[in-house]
C-alpha cells in the first residue's frame, strides 16, 4: 500500500495530542517498513474531531478522528491488510473524497482555507504543486489598473469588519503619488473566540504572502508589514519560514520574477492589546508607540504609516486574492450575494456539536450554519441565541435564525459583522454571561484615550453586575440603554462603538429576562446569584 | 574658558549605574540601533531572554536605543504581554475567553489558585509556578484551555489541570514529557 498519511498539527491539533499520534505513526511505519509518506499538515477546521488523521490509499481518502496513539496500530493494520477488522466506526469521520458523508466539511466551500490541512505548511513545493504563486505570475503580467478592476469586479469586501470594497481601497492607494507606500496585513486576531487568521497562517502561509505581493504590484507598495499576535507562536514561526522560502524562490526581494517589483516583508509581533486590531492603533503599534487609535480621516490609504500611503487589509482579504485572479472575478462574485462576493471563514464555538473553522459562501443563513454544519446543539439543548462577532458583536435569537450571513443583513439585525467569531449559547448557558463577559473584556481592553469608552464601558459593566445581583431597578434599564447609545455614538474607534452591542441586542431580544431581573429579582435562566 | 569648563561639568552623562548594558542585553539591542520602529520588538526580545522586564532593562533600552525613558515605560505598561517581575519556571495561563468561560474555565482558575495558594498574576514562593489569565489563545474548539509555557492543553478540567501541573515535578519542560516519564 503506497499511501499518504496526513496528521493535522496546528495549535488546536497539538493541544488535542496530535504530536503523540504522529510519533506513534512514525514508529509503526519505521518498525513495519510501511511504504507510507507521513505529512504534517495544518488544520482541516474540524477541531471537534482532533487529532485528525487522513489516510490516502490508492486515491481513496479516509478521515479518522479523534485518533489516540493506542489506536494507531489498528488503524494502520486495517489499511495494510484488507482482511483486518475495520477500525471502529466511531473514529471514521469520512470515507468519501467530496466529504458528502460528513456535512461539516461537505457543506463548506473553501477558498482561503482550501489547502489548510491538505498540504505541509512548511513545504514550498506542496504550495507550488497546488497553483502556488501562479496568480502572482499572472498578476505581474497585468497592469496594476487591471488587477484593481478584477478585484473590484469580484465584489471582495474587507473581511476585517467594516466591509469596505477592497478594490476601491486599492484604487485609492494606487492613485497616491507618494513614495514609499506600505502594505499592512492585520493578523491581530484579538477577539476571544476567533481563530480564522491563526488557522490560515498555520496551515497555508504562502497564500497570504502571495495575496500581499499581488496587492503590492497593484498599489505600488515596497514594504509589507504582517502584524500578528505574539500569542500565536506557531503561526509566527510558519510565517518566518515561508518568507525565507519565498525569498529563495525569488518572489521576495528586488526585481521579483523580472517584473521590476521590489518588495520586502516584516513580521511584527503584537504585544497583546485588543485595540491594536483597529487600523490606526495598529499603525501606531508598528511605529513603536502605544496602540491608541487616531481620528479618521485622513485614512491610512492616504496618510498611514509614517505619513505614507498605507493599504491595510485583513488576512482573509489578502488570502482571497490569488483565487480571484486564477478563477476570474465572476466566479468569486457569483458565490456570494449581490453586493458581497466570495466566502467567509467563521470560527464556531460553544454549545454546538461540531466546533471548528468553517468557510461558506456569504449569504448562507444562520440556521444552515448552526444546524447543517455545526450539527445543532450539544447535549440535547434547545437553541437560544448565537453571539457573533466576538465580544463586540451582538446576538441573534432563535426567531431570527434565517438571517443571512451578509454585511447588510447582519447590520439590520443589530450585531455588527466584525470578525466572524461565533459562540452559540443554548438554553442552559445563560443570557447574562455573554454581555457581562464581553464587557469585562472590552472595558479591560479599552485603551483609555477617549472618555465614552474608558469610563462608559466600565460603568456599563457595573450596572450589569448590579442587575445580575438583584440590585437593579427599572430606571437602571433605561439608563443602561441610554449609556449604550452614548458610547456607541461618541467613542473614537470601533472598540468603543461596538462595545455596547452585546448589551443592546440582548436587551432588544430578551427584554423580558431583563425585566424579570429588576422587577421580580428572578433569573429565568437560573444563572444569576440573586438574593 | 572657565565658563566652558563649568558648562561641561553639568553635561548629562546618564545614570552612572547603567553606563554600558550587560553583554547579552547589549547584543539584543545592538540589532535595533537606529531603527525608529524598534521599541516594541526590542522589548519583546529582552523579555524573551530574561523572562521579564526589570527596571534596569528598561533603562538600558531607553538609553541604548535613544528613546525617552517615559516612552519606554509608557509602551511597556500599555501592552499585556510585558511583565515586570521574574516569572516562575512554569507560566500557567488559564484562558478566560468566551468559549472557555462557558466551558467553566473559571472553576479551573479557582482550583489552581486554591491548590497553589496564590492569586492570579502571582508566583509561588518556590518560584515554580506563575498563574496568569489570558483573553484568548485561539484554540476555542478545545475549550477550556490551559497553557503551560508554550504548550496548549485542551479540554481541561480543574483536576486534570492540577494533575498536569503536579506531573511537572522533575526537570521536564513540557507537561507531555512529564506524563510520558511517569507512564514509563
Amino acid at each position: 500500500m503506497n499511501s499518504i498519511i496526513r496528521v493535522g498539527m496546528s495549535t488546536c491539533g497539538l493541544a488535542a495530542g496530535a504530536q503523540a499520534v504522529y510519533t506513534a505513526l512514525e514508529e509503526q511505519i519505521r518498525r513495519h517498513r510501511l511504504p507510507v509518506t507521513l505529512v504534517r499538515t495544518g488544520c482541516l477546521g474540524a477541531c471537534h474531531r482532533e487529532p485528525l488523521v487522513e489516510v490516502i490509499q490508492e486515491g481513496v481518502s479516509t478521515l479518522y478522528g479523534p485518533v489516540t496513539p493506542l489506536a494507531v496500530p489498528t488503524l494502520l493494520e486495517s489499511h495494510s491488510n484488507a482482511a483486518a477488522r475495520p477500525p471502529q466506526l466511531s473514529w471514521v469521520v469520512s470515507r468519501q473524497h467530496n466529504r458528502a458523508d460528513y456535512p461539516f466539511l461537505g457543506r463548506q466551500v473553501k477558498v482561503t482555507t482550501r489547502l489548510c490541512g491538505l498540504i505541509d505548511p512548511h513545504s514550498l513545493d506542496d504550495y507550488l504543486a497546488n497553483d502556488g504563486y501562479a496568480a502572482l505570475r499572472l498578476a505581474l503580467k497585468m497592469k496594476p489598473e487591471a488587477i484593481v478592476k478584477t478585484v473590484l469586479d469580484s465584489h471582495l469586501r474587507g473581511r476585517g469588519g467594516a466591509g469596505f470594497p477592497t478594490g476601491q481601497k486599492w484604487e485609492i492607494g494606487r492613485q497616491q503619488p507618494a513614495f514609499p507606500k506600505y502594505l499592512i496585513c492585520n493578523a491581530d486576531e484579538g477577539d476571544p473566540g476567533a481563530f480564522m487568521d491563526r488557522t490560515m497562517i498555520e496551515g497555508d502561509p504562502h497564500r497570504l504572502l502571495e495575496g500581499m505581493l499581488i496587492a503590492a504590484w497593484a498599489i505600488g507598495a515596497s514594504k509589507g508589514y504582517i502584524y500578528i499576535r505574539a500569542e500565536y507562536p506557531l503561526a509566527v514561526k510558519a510565517l518566518h519560514e515561508a518568507i525565507r522560502q519565498a525569498r529563495t524562490y525569488g518572489v521576495i526581494g528586488r526585481n521579483i520574477l523580472g517584473s521590476g517589483l521590489d518588495f520586502e516583508f516584516v513580521v511584527k509581533e503584537g504585544a497583546g492589546a485588543f485595540v491594536c486590531g483597529e487600523e490606526t492603533a495598529l499603525m501606531h503599534s508598528i511605529e513603536g508607540y502605544r496602540g491608541m487609535p487616531s481620528m479618521r480621516p485622513p485614512y491610512p490609504s492616504v496618510h498611514g504609516l509614517w505619513g505614507q500611503p498605507t493599504n491595510i487589509n485583513n488576512v482573509e482579504t489578502y488570502a482571497s486574492v490569488p483565487s480571484i485572479l486564477l478563477n476570474g472575478p465572476d466566479w468569486f462574485a457569483r458565490m456570494g450575494t449581490a453586493k458581497s462576493g466570495g466566502t467567509k471563514a467563521v470560527a464556531l464555538t460553544g454549545a454546538i456539536q461540531n466546533s471548528g473553522l468553517v468557510e461558506t459562501p456569504i449569504g448562507m443563513t444562520v440556521r444552515e450554519m448552526i444546524y447543517d454544519i455545526a450539527g445543532g446543539c450539544r447535549d440535547g439543548r434547545t437553541f437560544k441565541a448565537v453571539q457573533l462577532g466576538g465580544p463586540s458583536g451582538g446576538c441573534i435569537p432563535a426567531e431570527l435564525l434565517d438571517t443571512r450571513i451578509d454585511y447588510e443583513d447582519l447590520r439590520a439585525t443589530g450585531p455588527s459583522w466584525v470578525q466572524a467569531a461565533w459562540s452559540s449559547w443554548m438554553t442552559r448557558p445563560v443570557w447574562w454571561i455573554s454581555p457581562a463577559t464581553s464587557l469585562t473584556f472590552t472595558q479591560d481592553e479599552s485603551c483609555g484615550k477617549c472618555i465614552p469608552c474608558r469610563v462608559g464601558t466600565r460603568k456599563l459593566l457595573h450596572m450589569l453586575t448590579a442587575i445580575t445581583e438583584g440590585r437593579g431597578t427599572q430606571d437602571d434599564l433605561v439608563r443602561l440603554n441610554s449609556l449604550c447609545d452614548t458610547i456607541r455614538k461618541t467613542s473614537l474607534c470601533g472598540l468603543g462603538q461596538t462595545a455596547p452591542n452585546p448589551v443592546q441586542t440582548t436587551m432588544r431580544y430578551f427584554a423580558d429576562e431583563y425585566h424579570a431581573h429588576v422587577n421580580q429579582k428572578r433569573c429565568v435562566a437560573g444563572s444569576c446569584r440573586i438574593g | 574658558m572657565s565658563n566652558a569648563t563649568s558648562q561641561r561639568k553639568y553635561v548629562y552623562r546618564g545614570d552612572p549605574i547603567i553606563e554600558a548594558p550587560p553583554a547579552e542585553l547589549g547584543a539584543i539591542l545592538e540589532r535595533h540601533l537606529g531603527e525608529r520602529d524598534a521599541l516594541i520588538t526590542a522589548l519583546e526580545e529582552v523579555q524573551r531572554h530574561y523572562g521579564y522586564l526589570g527596571q534596569d532593562h528598561l533603562r538600558y533600552v531607553a538609553r541604548t536605543l535613544g528613546f525617552p525613558l517615559a516612552r519606554v515605560f509608557g509602551v511597556a505598561t500599555f501592552y499585556n504581554l510585558f511583565v515586570f517581575d521574574p516569572p516562575g519556571k512554569y507560566q500557567v495561563r488559564v484562558c478566560r475567553g468566551t468559549a472557555c468561560h462557558v466551558n467553566h474555565s473559571g472553576a479551573i482558575l479557582d482550583h489552581l489558585c486554591d491548590r497553589l495558594s496564590i492569586a492570579v498574576d502571582e508566583t509561588t514562593p518556590d518560584g515554580r509556578f506563575t498563574l496568569q489569565t489570558v483573553a484568548c489563545m485561539g484554540a476555542c474548539s478545545l475549550a477550556p484551555v490551559v497553557v503551560v509555557n508554550e504548550e496548549t492543553l485542551g479540554r481541561m478540567t480543574p483536576t486534570a489541570a492540577w494533575e498536569a501541573l503536579q506531573a511537572l515535578d522533575g526537570d521536564e519542560t513540557t507537561v507531555r514529557d512529564a506524563s510520558a516519564t511517569q507512564n514509563g
